[in-house]
């Protein structure tokens, strides 16, 4: 079993005691364990479910790599599933439950499927679930959707009770990793004067080296971490936070970093997390290197461990996970974890040294300490169902035939190191294969590089492949110094520190537990925890065809799951190797990809949530529309109101009150979002000209005309009024999405283009408020208010003027959108809301009536007034519209000419502009596709039209719509047959309905209502 | 004009008092002027009529209350009580246009919010809602650096330590608020720079 | 995430303080040119593995177009630009000929 030794612990304040609960049962731990020490200290050895087979499964590392331990963390608004037990720090009231097992963890009905697993290879999915098709969405998807996944998703309704943030740093040097290669990497960058920031994942710096021993400059390295750490601390140009995990690594320095702040301490003020999103000059990584597994079979079963991991819980938590331990090992390392175990008073019945030689110094040690060693021999299984009762032994080199068992309750397994390249390799660096390690590690000559070209990476220490203190104080020390060189520093040398420690006999690796182990054996000897992938599975793949390492990677499995393979890759990439006869650096790696490990998504949206997940852009007259029962639509960013429901009202009511009152007495319409941009110079007539399709140099100073723009492509992108306030100045108004696109089309072609003609234009659109007065009586209520002259004579339809009006400044517009008479005025968004309430009350005996943006429509779609994004989409010219007479036949170019003259644009079979009325009155739906005869090469039905823009109208008294028609408007009078919404190829009786082309100008077709 | 009418501001002088105050300030008034600042004629006209001389590359000329900001190579913001702004627009352009300087003067004194911050640690306040770099050698007093705040463009003003102010367009006023507001609320108090 | 400096104000830009704007150098074609012409202007863009002359916005900042030279595998950037030009300057096609020595003669 394991527990809590008696003494022990740099980690644990064994003074204090804290309470936490596990699958609903309360046990207790000391401030500084991690919840797997705590687990592990109250002999939690079973704590998960595999994602596959559902077996049982226990801690298996000591930090970010563990693929097992995997938790659903807190309750309610903060339950959080798939959290590493390693990395999450214990606090009194802790709340965590198990995952992937029902009904609880100790019976599992889903372990049925290791029974099964036989019939459940690599591929299976893809292989059995095929036939039946219609089997798929009703059966295979939903059982294996319940069966599948890891953990249990937050409530849909709960939301995230914490806060997140972002922080944006610039410095020249980041360090990322705080033991002692990132400590040394980062005193060697910062004594050259460089900026340095040094970050490291886990509460604690220093790293490895206090639990792996040595010396450096003759003292223990937890010793010469705490004296460095005050040396940097001293430093002006140097800071350094824990907790902050380098998550990723970017182009051009780009590093974002994950600050876990009140994990550990729930309910403290302030953000629960915080991403740094950091630009560094150079970066050094210095994030150490993780253990291998063996692979034998049975080496998932709870209490098998990494051995690295069983010193860290004895050394740094003061907890042992068994107190029988055999260590299995293919390298001398394994030798460090059995004298730990020793001298913490526990039992290590023997240590399997694969290597037929056995080991060096370390393994002297252990000989001299009394522990049986046994060279040349192998785990052939482990025994065991929930929880490790012993091991098989065998000859490392054999089949697996069985020499003893040896009865223990843990075993430690040392496969040898693996550097962390992933932050080396995320932008590019490459990797190289150290035969004596049996590593990839950075390859110094092809580093990630940045925006001068240079090398922007460098990797230091352990994640270099520099694994013993002797040489990586050293390796770090240069790596710092070359990171702040190349940052124009020069560089101040400092001493570095001697490190030592025991030298050490070649590692042999044993990528397959016992080498020639037989196919029952393979098949029980895991390689990706998280994801099931066995041995066997990768050899299956390989002999599938599945030979490129990315293409065996998806097709098994491997190395997907959340851990992303810290465990698996090599082991998996080895056995791959070793089954295709290639070497290891010729099969190669899978890619690294950002994040080093899962970060939540609240960190990556920061502030982004709630009210403030998008910009809302809120007009002067917002807060009023708000108050007066405003049906929000959203326009771009813009919320503007779609119509103002009454007590008792629907919005087609609605919508029908205020289109009426606007045509029979006095609408008022919030048209502030128009885009407004102001054209001015010697040369803006000319430019303007060439940006619209009709003639805007020509127009007179005081006048009003409609222009349409288009993309060089020729297709119809904006359109609005333009008013000329000066000799050389216009104001064009865009539709209510186009102002900031405009203004961008606008000075692209004035910067990049003809930067030679003298324009200069502003976008003023934030700048007014511009109210619409429409109606019979928009007259009456202006010269109600006084202050300018706007009778017909003094400013006729389609010019401006500018004045006052009820002592307010304005400039009026007598343009229409609607039909009706109609004035825009604009004047000073922050006097917007007072001229409105003006107009309300000096208006009153007229009822002035508010409408929104769906009785705009009504309005325009009864005058065959189009709208930019339902008549258009991006395929739609000008002359589709039967606006031919808004293009200039004068002008020898402007945006779009050249274009429009393709054959197809000039081809008569295009679809045209048309009104429609339905046979019956009713309201066809928008979209709605006019049928044709016959069917089209791919056997779908002809088409010959289809409606752009449909409503009620309540002018009318029935339904209207404007849609294109191939040769509409030679076919008026016509009727043809349109799709419903619930249109059915096989009974189109029932699911269309006829209409009739007619003219799109269904009201007042003579003008005459907004020429008064 | 005693009872004409009274301009609102954007949020009626919304304020939040954090780990520093962020306060909506009135927009004052406010000129765009676009024109060659080389050109020697723009340059008089345009410093006689602020009071101040010409600003550097992202620099302020004179006080947040009467100044000049550089917002672009061809664009000064000119800052001014807002009851001068409609007739120094007037006046300005009317000069520039005498001197046949091609130049475009407007009066955008509604355009904008502006928003005030004072306290300690503003550099990491902003920090957290802008990828523009708020160290001090970076962004030192006397520059204004235009940029983003999380999703919107804003001008950051630095008038003095501790005190910036925030120029964002009208109608994200309510959205760069809320933002403000959030990235001074206090518990998050952060000391790097 | 790029960061280019923007020669009209001097500011390192963020990409997110960046709008793009596509392949730079192209010559508009109006009323007269002939279809290829045309169809070259308007659809075919070269879209390189190595060397890129593009467009950018300082769009979040001081809202000029300025072109870059850049490489789109390494992110290397040899050079940013005004937009007014037709070539990119001396110095800039020297830094790219140390990457790419037959760029701009005949092959790219």
């Amino acid at each position: 079993m394991s527990l809590r030794l008696s003494t022990g612990g740099r980690f644990t304040d064994r003074s204090r005691e804290i309470r936490f609960s596990f699958d609903g049962t309360t046990l207790t731990g000391h401030p500084g364990d991690t919840l797997a020490s705590a687990l592990l200290a109250n002999d939690r050895l079973l704590v998960g479910r595999s994602f596959k087979y559902h077996r049982p499964r226990g801690i298996v590392a000591s930090g970010a790599e563990e693929p097992n331990a995997l938790v659903g963390l807190g309750q309610g608004p903060r339950f959080e599933p798939n959290q590493r037990a390693t990395t999450t720090e214990l606090f009194d009231g802790l709340v965590a439950e198990s995952q992937n097992r029902w009904p609880s963890l100790d019976r599992d009905i889903g372990a049925v499927n290791v029974a099964l697993s036989r019939f459940l290879p690599a591929g299976f999915y893809y292989k059995t679930f095929l036939w039946p098709r219609a089997f798929w969405k009703h059966v295979y998807e939903p059982v294996i959707r319940r069966a599948a996944g890891l953990g249990r998703a937050p409530h849909p309704e709960s939301r995230d009770a914490d806060s997140y943030e972002h922080f944006h740093v610039f410095t020249d040097v980041l360090v990322i990793g705080g033991g002692v290669a990132g400590l040394m990497a980062a005193k060697s960058a910062a004594a050259t004067g460089a900026e340095v920031l040094l970050i490291e994942q886990s509460p604690h710096w220093g790293g490895r080296a206090p639990v792996d021993g040595g010396t450096i400059e003759g003292e223990a390295p937890e010793a010469w971490v705490h004296r460095t750490l005050a040396e940097l601390d001293a430093l002006p140009n140097l800071r350094r936070v824990a907790r902050l995990m380098g998550a990723g690594v970017h182009d051009h320095g780009y590093v974002l970093g994950y600050e876990r702040l009140t994990d550990h301490a729930p309910g403290q003020p302030g953000p629960r997390h915080r991403l740094w999103r950091i630009r560094a000059r150079q970066i050094v990584t210095a994030t150490g290197a993780i253990e291998r597994p063996l692979s034998f079979a049975g080496n998932d079963l709870p209490g098998v461990m990494l051995a690295s991991a069983m010193r860290d819980y004895v050394v740094n938590y003061g907890v042992a996970p068994g107190q029988r331990t055999v260590i299995v090992t293919n390298n001398d390392d394994g030798y460090r974890t059995a004298l730990a175990l020793h001298r913490a008073g526990l039992d290590v019945p023997a240590i399997l040294d694969a290597r037929p030689m056995g080991g060096g110094a370390l393994a002297a040690e252990a000989r001299e300490a009394g522990l049986r060693i046994e060279p040349g021999r192998a785990v052939a299984k482990v025994l065991g169902g929930k929880r490790v009762t012993g091991v098989a032994t065998c000859l490392a080199e054999g089949t697996g035939a069985v020499l003893e068992e040896i009865a223990c309750d843990a075993v430690a397994m040392a496969g040898g190191w693996s550097p962390v390249v992933h932050l080396w390799s995320h932008c590019g660096g490459k990797l190289t294969w150290d035969a004596a390690g049996a590593f990839f590690r950075p390859d110094p000559a092809r580093p990630a590089t940045g925006a001068d070209g240079a090398a922007m990476v460098h990797a230091a220490g352990a994640a270099n492949g520099e694994l013993h203190l002797s040489t990586l104080l050293q390796d770090a020390a240069t790596a710092g110094k070359n990171a702040a060189a190349a940052c124009g520093f020069t560089a101040a040398d400092i001493s570095v520190p001697q490190g030592e420690d025991t030298p050490e006999a070649p590692l042999d690796p044993i990528w397959i537990m016992p080498r020639k182990a037989t196919p029952d054996l393979r098949m029980k000897a895991f390689l990706d925890y998280q994801n099931d992938v066995k041995l066997s599975d990768v050899q299956l793949a390989a002999r599938e065809g599945y030979e490129s390492v990315e293409h065996a990677k998806r097709y098994t499995t491997l190395g997907m799951a959340t851990d992303q393979g810290k465990l698996s890759n090599i082991n998996g990439l080895a056995v791959l190797s070793d089954t295709l006869g290639q070497a290891i650096p010729q099969v190669g790696t899978t890619t690294f990809r950002p994040p080093y490990t899962p970060i939540s998504m609240g960190a990556i949206a920061g502030e982004a949530r709630g009210e403030i997940f998008q910009p809302l852009r809120r007009t002067p007259l917002h807060s009023w529309h708000e108050a007066n029962g405003a049906d929000w639509e959203p326009v771009g960013q813009w919320r503007r109101p779609y119509c103002y429901r009454r007590t008792g009202e629907d919005r087609h009511a609605a919508v029908a009150r205020e289109v009426t009152a606007a045509r029979t007495s006095l609408g008022l319409l919030d048209a502030s979002t128009l885009g407004k941009i102001v054209v001015k110079g010697p040369d803006a007539g000319r430019f303007l000209d060439m940006l619209y399709t009709n003639m805007m140099s020509t127009l007179p100073v005081g006048k009003c005309r409609y222009g349409l723009m288009c993309s060089e492509n020729g297709f119809l992108i904006d359109d609005g009024v333009v008013a000329r306030l000066a000799e050389d100045t216009w104001l064009c108004h865009t539709t209510t999405g186009g102002a900031d696109r405009i203004h961008a089309h606008m000075e692209d072609w004035l910067q990049c283009e003809w930067w030679d003609w003298q324009v200069y234009t502003a976008n003023v659109t934030e700048e007014f408020a511009q109210i619409a007065v429409v109606g019979p009586k928009a007259r009456a209520l202006l010269e109600k208010l006084g202050g300018m002259d706007v009778s017909r004579e003094a400013l006729p339809f389609m010019t401006w003027a500018e004045g006052t009006l009820g002592g307010f400044p304005v400039r009026v517009f007598r343009i229409s959108f609607s039909g009706e008479l109609s004035y825009e005025v604009a004047l000073p968004a922050n006097l917007g809301r007072a001229f409105w309430d003006r107009l309300l009350k000096e208006g009153a005996q007229w009822q002035p009536t508010h409408y929104g943006t769906e009785a705009l429509h009504v309005l325009r779609a009864e005058k065959g007034f189009i709208m930019i994004g339902d008549e258009t989409d991006g395929t739609v010219i000008p002359q589709d519209l039967g606006l031919g007479w808004a293009i200039s036949k004068k002008k020898a170019d402007y945006l779009g000419k050249r274009a429009q003259e393709r054959s197809f644009m000039a081809s008569p079979e295009r679809w045209q502009l048309v009104g429609l009325e339905t046979l019956d009155g009713s309201v066809l739906p928008t979209g709605a596709l006019a049928l044709a005869p016959g069917k089209n090469a791919n056997g779908q039905r002809n088409t010959q039209g289809r409606v752009t823009s449909s409503y009620r109208s309540p002018t009318l008294g029935r339904g209207i719509a404007m849609g294109l028609v191939r040769h509409g408007p030679d076919r008026m009078g016509e009727e043809l047959v349109f799709t419903t919404e619930d249109y059915d190829a096989a009974d189109e009786a029932a699911t269309t309905v006829k209409a009739r082309i007619v003219s799109p100008v269904f009201y007042d077709p003579e003008g005459k209502k907004n020429d008064v | 004009m005693s009872d004409g009418p009274f301009p609102a501001l954007p949020l009626q002088g919304a304020r939040f008092e954090g780990a520093v105050l962020v306060e909506e300030l009135a927009p004052g008034g406010q000129v765009s002027i676009r024109g060659d600042l080389a050109d020697t004629t723009f340059a008089e006209a345009v410093t006689a009529q602020a009071g101040c001389a010409m600003p550097g590359i992202w620099q302020i000329s004179g006080t947040p209350e009467r100044g000049l900001l550089w917002m672009s190579p061809d664009e000064l913001l000119l800052l001014l009580p807002r009851a001068e702004a409609a007739e120094a627009a007037r006046a300005l352009q009317a000069r520039l246009d005498a001197a046949a300087v091609h130049a475009l003067v407007l009066d955008v004194s509604d355009a904008r919010a502006r928003f005030r911050l004072t306290g300690p640690h503003l550099r990491e306040v902003m920090a957290r809602l802008t990828p523009a770099d708020m160290a001090p050698g970076a962004f030192p007093v006397g520059h204004l650096r235009r940029t983003r705040l999380a999703q919107v463009a804003a001008a950051v003003v630095h008038v003095a330590e501790g005190d910036m102010q925030v120029l964002c367009f009208r109608s994200v006023a309510d959205y760069t608020f809320r933002l403000l507001s959030g990235a001074a609320a206090p518990g998050a108090e952060l000391a790097y720079f | 995430m790029l960061i280019l400096t923007c020669p009209c104000c001097g500011l390192q830009a963020a990409e997110i303080e960046l709008a793009p704007g596509g392949e730079a150098h192209l010559r508009r074609e109006g009323p007269g040119a002939p279809d290829a012409a045309l169809e070259n202007y308007l659809f075919n863009r070269d879209n390189p593995r190595g060397l890129v002359l593009e467009r950018w916005r300082h769009a979040y900042g001081c809202g000029k177009w300025f072109l870059a030279a850049r490489d789109s595998v390494t992110m290397e950037v040899y050079g940013t630009y005004r937009a007014q030009t037709s070539a990119p300057p001396p110095q800039i096609i020297d830094r790219i000929r140390q990457r790419h020595p037959d760029w701009g003669q005949g092959a790219s």
